[in-house]
C-alpha cells in the first residue's frame, strides 16, 4: 500500500484529537450564542444528532463495525464545523441535508474517514449555499442590535417551523453579513470610511464576527501551543490572506478592506485553525502545508474580492483539496541516504 | 460470436446500455436531463438517429471499402440527425428550442457511431434494427431515469412541460409530487447529473449483484475492522 508521506509518523489519538478540536471552540461557541442568539446551539444538537443517525447509517451499510468509528468523534466534529456555517434562523432541515449531505456523499462514499479527498463539512456547506441560496444568506445581526430578541424558545419555534417565516419578526432580525455589506455598497461605488460607519461595525470588523473571530484564534492558539495541530497551516492561510490584503490595502485605501478586517472578518479564523487543518484532506509535507495555507489565504482573498460571493473560505479549502495530492507529490522531502537533486 | 435477438435486446436494454454500462454520449445525458420530458424528448430523437443509421449502415457494408467506412459512418448519421432537427424544428418547435444545440450534437454522440462500427457494419439488418431499437430505447430510458430523478429532487414535479411533446391535452400529464417545494438547485445543476448518474450506476451493480446472487444466502462473517 502506498502511503502519502511523511512514511513513518506517530500514531495519532484520533478521539483526543477530534475532542480537544471541540473543546477549544467553545469559547468560540459561547461568543456565538451571546452575540447571535441559540440558534447555533439548536443548529449543532440537531447537526450532531444527524451526524451520529448518518454515521451508523453509513457503517451498517458498509458492514464496518459500528463503535469504533462512531468514537471517533469525526462525525461530531463536521456537524459542530458546519453548524457554525449556517445561519442561526435557518430552517432545521438546512443542517439535516447538509450534514448528511457531508457524511454519505464527502466521506463514506469515498471509503470512510482518512479516504476522503474534500473537508465533509465544506462540502456540505458549499452544497447549502448553492442549494438554498435563501436560506443560506438570511443571516442576522447581533441580538444586541435589536430590543425584542428572540429568546430560546423563540429560536426553536423559528428553527422548527417548517413554513416560512412570520415575516414581521423575520425582517426585523435578518440583515446582510458585514462582508456581503462591504462588498454591495462598495460595488455602489460608496466610499469605504462611509460604509465603515454603519452600525453592523465595531472596533476592528463587523460587530460580534470580530469576537467570535478573537475567540476562534484563541482557541486556535491553545491547539496550536499544545501540538495538536502543526503551526504552518494556520499561519500560512493567516499571513497570505494578511499579506494579499495589504499590498491591496496600501494601494487603494479607499476600496480595498484592510488585512485586519479581512482577519476577523466572516470564517477567517475558523477557517484557518479548524477547517484547513483537517489532518485527511490538508497536506501532508512540511513545505506541502505551507503551500497549502497559502493557497486558501490567496484564494479566499480573491473570491471575497472580486469573486461572486462575500465569504470564501470554503471554496478556498475545497480547491486547495483538489490540488493536495499534487502538492504532496512535488514536495516529498528527501529521504536520507538518497540523492537530493538528480545530477 | 452467437448473436441472437434475445442476447441483442438484453445488451440494449440493460447488460450493455449504452448510458449506464458504456457510459457513452454523456454530453447530452448530463446536459439536458434537467427535466424529464428533456431527457426523453432527446431520448427519442436519439433512438430514431441510431436505428435509421443502424440499418442504412447495415445495408451498406458490403459495398463500403474499409478504408473509407468511418467517413461514410458519419455522413450517415449526420444525414438523419439533419433530418430529425428539421423535423423536431416543425412539429415540436418548443421541445427544439429548449434542447437548441444538443440536437445537431446527437452526430457527436459517440454510442451511435459505436453502434454503427461495432455492430451494424459486422450484422445482418435485422438484428441491426434490433440492436439501434434496443440501445437506442436503453439510452432513453437512462435519460428518462436521471431526468426523473433531477426533476424530482430539483423541481419536486415530474413530466413538467409534457404539452412540449405532446400536444396540449397530455397537460394531465405532468404531476406534482411535493406542493409548496421551494427546490433543490444542486439537483438540477451540473453536479446533481454527475452525483444523480453516479447514483443510478450504483443502483444497477446492486440490482445486478442481487440477481447473480444464488438463492441460498451465504453466512456473511463479521468483517475486521482494518482499512
Amino acid at each position: 500500500m502506498i502511503n502519502s508521506s511523511p512514511f513513518t509518523h506517530k500514531s495519532i489519538n484520533l478521539p483526543f484529537f477530534m475532542g480537544a478540536v471541540v473543546i477549544t471552540l467553545l469559547p468560540a461557541l459561547f461568543t456565538y450564542i451571546w452575540f447571535f442568539g441559540w440558534g447555533i446551539a439548536v443548529h449543532m444538537l440537531i447537526g450532531i444528532t444527524t451526524a451520529l443517525i448518518t454515521e451508523t447509517i453509513m457503517l451498517k451499510l458498509r458492514h464496518r463495525p459500528v463503535k469504533p468509528f462512531i468514537a471517533d468523534n469525526s462525525a461530531i466534529i463536521t456537524a459542530v464545523l458546519l453548524a457554525f456555517c449556517i445561519p442561526p434562523f435557518a430552517p432545521w432541515w438546512i443542517t439535516v441535508i447538509g450534514v448528511a449531505f457531508a457524511m454519505i456523499f464527502g466521506k463514506h462514499l469515498y471509503g470512510g474517514l482518512g479516504y476522503n479527498p474534500f473537508n465533509p463539512a465544506m462540502l456540505g456547506y458549499a452544497m447549502l449555499l448553492i442549494s438554498f441560496p435563501v436560506e443560506m444568506t438570511a443571516w442576522t445581526a447581533p441580538v444586541q442590535m435589536f430590543e425584542n430578541a428572540p429568546n430560546l424558545i423563540n429560536t426553536l419555534q423559528i428553527i422548527l417551523s417548517s413554513s416560512i417565516l412570520d415575516p414581521v419578526l423575520f425582517d426585523a432580525i435578518t440583515m446582510a453579513t458585514p462582508l456581503d455589506t462591504l462588498k454591495t455598497q462598495l460595488g455602489l461605488e460608496q466610499d469605504l470610511m462611509t460604509i465603515l460607519k454603519e452600525p453592523i461595525f465595531g472596533v476592528m470588523a463587523g460587530k460580534g464576527w470580530e469576537w467570535i473571530n478573537v475567540a476562534v484564534l484563541a482557541g486556535g492558539c491553545l491547539l496550536m501551543l499544545k501540538k495538536i495541530i502543526n503551526w504552518h497551516i494556520p499561519v500560512a492561510v493567516l499571513g497570505s490572506l494578511f499579506i494579499m490584503s495589504g499590498i491591496f490595502y496600501l494601494i487603494d485605501p479607499q476600496t480595498y478592506i484592510s488585512p485586519v478586517l479581512h482577519l476577523f472578518s466572516g470564517a477567517a479564523m475558523l477557517g484557518a485553525f479548524y477547517i484547513a487543518t483537517d489532518p485527511v484532506t490538508a497536506s501532508t509535507t512540511v513545505k506541502g502545508r505551507l503551500i497549502f495555507g497559502a493557497g486558501i489565504g490567496i484564494l479566499t482573498y480573491t473570491i471575497r474580492t472580486w469573486g461572486g460571493y462575500p465569504d470564501a473560505i470554503a471554496f478556498a479549502v475545497l480547491l486547495m483539496n483538489m490540488a493536495t495530492p499534487m502538492i504532496d507529490y512535488y514536495t516529498q522531502p528527501r529521504v536520507f541516504g538518497h540523492d537530493g537533486e538528480k545530477q | 460470436m452467437a448473436t441472437s435477438y434475445n442476447t441483442i435486446i438484453k445488451d440494449g436494454l440493460w447488460d450493455n446500455n449504452p448510458a449506464f454500462v458504456q457510459l457513452l454520449g454523456l454530453c447530452p445525458l448530463l446536459a439536458v436531463t434537467g427535466t424529464a420530458i428533456n431527457g426523453l424528448g432527446l431520448g427519442l430523437a436519439t433512438l430514431l438517429v441510431l436505428v435509421s443509421s443502424n440499418v442504412t449502415v447495415s445495408l451498406i457494408r458490403n459495398i463500403v471499402r474499409p478504408e473509407i467506412r468511418i467517413p461514410a459512418f458519419m455522413m450517415i448519421i449526420a444525414s438523419f440527425v439533419t433530418a430529425i432537427e428539421l423535423l423536431m424544428n416543425a412539429f415540436l418547435h418548443d421541445l427544439y428550442m429548449i434542447l437548441g444545440i444538443f440536437i445537431p450534437l446527437i452526430v457527436t454522440n459517440c454510442s451511435i457511431l459505436a453502434r454503427a462500427e461495432a455492430f451494424a457494419s459486422r450484422n445482418r439488418v435485422s438484428y441491426a434494427l434490433t440492436d439501434g431499437l434496443m440501445m437506442g430505447l436503453g439510452f432513453t430510458f437512462a435519460l428518462l431515469a436521471i431526468g426523473g430523478l433531477r426533476e424530482i429532487l430539483g423541481h419536486g414535479t415530474l413530466f413538467q412541460g409534457a404539452h412540449l411533446m405532446f400536444g396540449q391535452q397530455a397537460e394531465w400529464l405532468t404531476i406534482t409530487l411535493i406542493d409548496d417545494y421551494r427546490g433543490f438547485l444542486l439537483a438540477i445543476l451540473p453536479p446533481g447529473a454527475f452525483i444523480g448518474l453516479g447514483l443510478l450506476i450504483a443502483l444497477k451493480n446492486v440490482i445486478d449483484k442481487k440477481l447473480a446472487q444464488p438463492i441460498a444466502q451465504p453466512v456473511i462473517s463479521e468483517v475486521p475492522a482494518t482499512n
